[in-house]
């Protein structure tokens, strides 16, 4: 009997290159790569999609006065936005950027749970029909705000339950990504691959998976209360049953302030492993960039009502999420220290993927002062819900994780295609990218100082102009954006053949097979002398 | 069919094949939710709930009966039989911050909304300019009176009363599943069958008197889902907590039925033990429950 199930086993055609059939191939497929390529397209076209919505909110805000929709409208678009970006597709992006490259470095065969891992995937595009699908409902899509503040959100249509059960399977799909991470991670590892010998990308995806467990269930918790306030007259956020709608929001950025680092963490991650690559040096402090990532995952725990400081808290739980919201500062310091000193006499290079890091260590870090900024309580009572606000979130998530995400993309992209890309397109890409990004952003600081409120389809007049400036960034940066989906095709599809370690002063296991990589990697674990040479700090 | 990891060199890692069965897990999810939306807006599609979970119920005993078959072959090695162990304990984990979200709810009413709606400390306006009558005291329906009798009263269930049974239930359920533990390692498979039973049968039980409890809440105490936020927690964490014996003692009958089949041996049975986990877990969110919503 052991004898026939071991024969039936080799017998499947998945021991020996990528099945033929379209269903075998992407639908019902347990190949990490493979679904690591589904989900990098999830997350392009949502990245598009939520775009759009993006840039439907910049023409209307191009000038003052109700120009091209209604009001109503404008507000479903900044929540669909936001929750087409978030959910659909920075978190999605780095997922597969961990299915495609974690087994890959950790010396592992597939992702510990595989038939689990294209659950995770299939689950996110029918929740996000369910999401999307609430545009053509007759009371239109939810407006309240990607929070989902109570009581606004309760008094959401018909596409209220919509998303809210779109949020559960989300949630259902990012901890079954998480458990999958952890578990290949803890137990998948090659013999050899000790912990401190795995690239940062593994390290900070760790912790990021972490920060999903625990917090999702938590989110989960918050919209079901929301569901059962609506639906089945409870009175969790209703002050007269006894309840408070201040509790949403304590639940919600108890999550939503994790959700922020999971969204970080992991471009944190992968600029530690495109700086080194392209100064030519190991990266300074590799243990000191675990610890400041662990301390940022446990601090990012007692912060979350930073969010809530006009919410009328107690004056000691003011001080108190001030102070450890302050203190986040110094692991992230030690990041931006590391980071500089690794470039610091290095043999610099920048190749695109550099190019994205570099910006990424600039304008990340300005998102990083606005937000200390904001940590301050009697400064934030100003910046509350104002442009400022919007500026700050955008300079983290836009050339913070969406860049680090387009760097690693770029940095990868050789090693899953077999192919070197247009290296002139790429360099246009970013030089657009981030000339756009800045234009788009940067005056939003203006506008928030100045007191222009966010979440508004109208403005008084003396906004005018920087809100022009803006929204010219905005289409701009929508426009460059396309360069990339052409580039990757044009790269899948031919181009000079990589070589099995596509950068010269790259590090890690992943180079240490060929280009493209084979569609089964690390059948037979690497052994240890690979493993050290390859290891982030040589050792 | 006894053979287990020793049909692989500890070195391969059995990457298993392609299955249908997570496509049809989301096909069948959407549909449910499909459903459920239809349900609450009222639109016409709400049968779509019953296929839908028809569905799920299909794609779990699918995949699991896959599963079962490859290890019955001795497909899986101890590093496979590793992770599966990981996988279960961080979805309990993922379990236990669910139901954190709302003892979380429950201690934040307790301990600041409510008296912050009855005027404590600098909230004292609340007492003065907006519920003069309400004062704040656990438990309660709020300064409105949600729910509960005509006459807007309503009563608690008493901890030790039929809650107290319950927790006995549980704890005995506890020691029951430990000894049919026991006996599953010392290959008394008489004894393993007969704890097992008691295990899941006590589950039912708990879940059969909570749902009398509820009965006598709902017709006779003026305790229901909308009776204020006392009515909201209790009964969504109680709620919550029935839903996850429910699933526990299913789970408990079907490896009943595996083991009365023979599967499982001494050292390998990793699925009994995942489902021990998993039921100590309810048991341990009970007791948390039963101190703070029922007890103090
Ligand atoms: C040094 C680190 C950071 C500090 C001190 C900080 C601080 C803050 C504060 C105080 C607010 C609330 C502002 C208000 O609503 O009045 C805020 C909002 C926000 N932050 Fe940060 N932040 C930091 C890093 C990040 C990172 C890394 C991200 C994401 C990648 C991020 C994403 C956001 C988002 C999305 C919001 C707005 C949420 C909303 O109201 O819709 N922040 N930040
Ligand atoms: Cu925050």
């Amino acid at each position: 009997m052991a004898n026939s199930g071991h024969a039936a086993h080799e017998g499947h055609d998945d021991h020996h290159g990528a099945p033929k059939s379209f269903w075998q191939r992407w639908v019902v497929t347990t190949n990490h790569k493979d679904i690591g390529t589904l989900y990098l397209i999830f997350a392009g076209v949502m990245f598009f999609v939520g775009g759009l919505m993006a840039l439907v909110i910049r023409a209307e805000l191009f000038q003052p006065g109700l120009q091209f929709v209604d009001p109503m409208f404008f507000n479903s678009m900044t929540t669909m936005h936001a929750l087409a970006m978030i959910f659909g597709a920075v978190m999605p992006a780095w997922v597969g950027l961990a299915n495609w490259m974690i087994p890959l470095q950790v010396g592992a065969p597939d992702m510990a749970l595989p038939r689990m891992n294209n659950f995770s995937f299939w689950i996110m595009p029918f929740a996000f029909t369910l999401l999307l699908s609430t545009l053509f409902t007759g009371s239109g899509a939810p407006a309240g705000g990607w929070t989902l503040y109570p009581p606004l959100s309760l008094q959401g249509g018909d596409s209220f339950p919509m998303a809210i059960f779109a949020i559960h399977m989300m949630g259902a799909s990012s901890i079954m990504g998480a458990i999958n991470v952890i578990v290949t991670i803890m137990n998948m590892r090659a013999p050899g691959m000790t912990l401190l010998r795995m690239p940062l990308f593994c390290w900070t995806w760790l912790i990021t998976a972490y920060l999903l467990i625990l917090v999702m269930p938590v989110l989960a918790g918050a919209v079901t209360m929301l569901l059962t306030d609506h639906f089945f007259g409870t009175s969790f956020f209703s002050a007269a049953g006894g309840g408070d709608p201040v509790m949403y929001q304590h639940i919600f950025w108890f999550f939503g302030h994790p959700e922020v680092y999971i969204l970080i963490l992991p471009a944190f991650g992968v600029v530690s492993e495109i700086i080194p690559a392209f100064s030519r040096k190991p990266l300074f402090g590799y243990e000191s960039m675990v610890y400041a990532s662990a301390s940022i995952g446990f601090l990012s725990f007692i912060v979350w009502a930073h969010h809530m400081f006009t919410v009328g808290m107690p004056l000691a739980g003011q001080l108190f999420f001030m102070l450890t919201t302050m203190l986040i500062a110094v692991p992230t310091g030690v990041k931006v220290f590391n980071w500089s000193a690794t470039m610091w006499k290095g043999s610099l290079s920048f190749e695109p993927p550099m190019l994205f890091a570099v910006a990424f260590l600039f304008l990340f870090t300005i998102g990083g002062f606005s937000g200390l900024m904001l940590s301050i309580v009697p400064a934030d009572f100003q910046y509350q819900d104002s442009y400022f606000v919007v500026a700050h979130f955008h300079y983290v998530l836009v050339p913070g994780a969406i860049f680090a995400i387009m760097a690693g993309i770029y940095y990868w992209l050789p090693k899953w295609s077999g192919h070197m890309y247009n290296m002139s397109l790429a360099k246009w890409h970013f030089w657009l990218s981030t000339i756009f990004v800045n234009v788009l952003f940067f005056p939003q600081h203006f506008l928030g100082l100045a007191g222009m409120p966010r979440r508004i389809p109208d403005y008084s007049v003396q906004f005018a102009d920087w809100n022009m400036v803006s929204s010219i960034g905005a289409f701009g940066f929508g426009l460059s954006q396309l360069l990339m989906p052409y580039l990757v095709w044009q790269c899948v599809r031919g181009g000079a053949a990589a070589k099995a370690k596509a950068w010269e002063g790259a590090r890690g296991l992943e180079w240490e097979v060929p280009s493209p990589a084979p569609y089964h990697t690390w059948e037979t674990a690497p052994d240890e002398a690979t493993i050290i040479h390859a290891s982030p700090t040589g050792h | 069919m006894s053979s287990k990891s020793d049909s692989h060199d500890a070195s391969t890692y059995y990457v298993p094949h392609g299955s249908p069965w997570p496509i049809l897990g989301s096909v069948a999810l959407f549909t449910l939710m499909i459903g459920a939306v239809s349900f609450m807006n009222e639109w016409a599609g709400g049968w779509s709930f019953l296929p839908g979970a028809l569905l799920l119920a299909f794609m779990f005993f699918g995949w699991f009966t896959t599963v079962i078959n490859e290890n019955e072959q001795g497909m899986y090695n101890l590093q496979v039989d590793k992770s599966f162990r990981m996988g279960m304990m961080w979805f309990i984990m993922s379990e236990l911050m669910f139901f954190a979200a709302f003892f979380g709810a429950l201690f934040y009413a307790r301990q600041l909304s409510v008296p912050w709606i009855g005027g404590d400390g600098v909230k004292i306006f609340n007492k003065l300019l907006l519920w003069q009558d309400f004062n704040a005291a656990w438990p309660t329906n709020g300064p409105a009176k949600l729910g509960g009798h005509a006459d807007h009263s309503f009563e608690t269930i008493k901890a030790f009363s039929l809650p107290a049974i319950n927790t006995a239930i549980l704890l005995t359920s506890g020691v029951t599943i430990t000894i049919a533990h026991h006996a599953l390692r010392e290959g008394n498979r008489k004894v393993l069958g007969y704890a097992l039973a008691a295990t899941w049968m006590l589950g039912f039980l708990f879940v059969y008197l909570q749902g009398t409890e509820y009965h006598e809440a709902y017709t006779e105490l003026g305790l229901k889902l909308s009776t204020g936020i006392y009515g909201s927690t209790f009964f969504m964490l109680t709620g919550f907590h029935g839903l996850h014996v429910s699933i526990g003692a299913i789970m408990l009958f079907i490896i009943w039925l595996r083991c009365m089949r023979g599967h499982f041996t001494p050292t390998r049975h990793f699925a009994f033990e995942a489902v021990a986990w998993y039921w100590h877990f309810v048991d341990v969110v009970w007791l948390v429950l039963f101190v703070f919503v029922y007890w103090i």
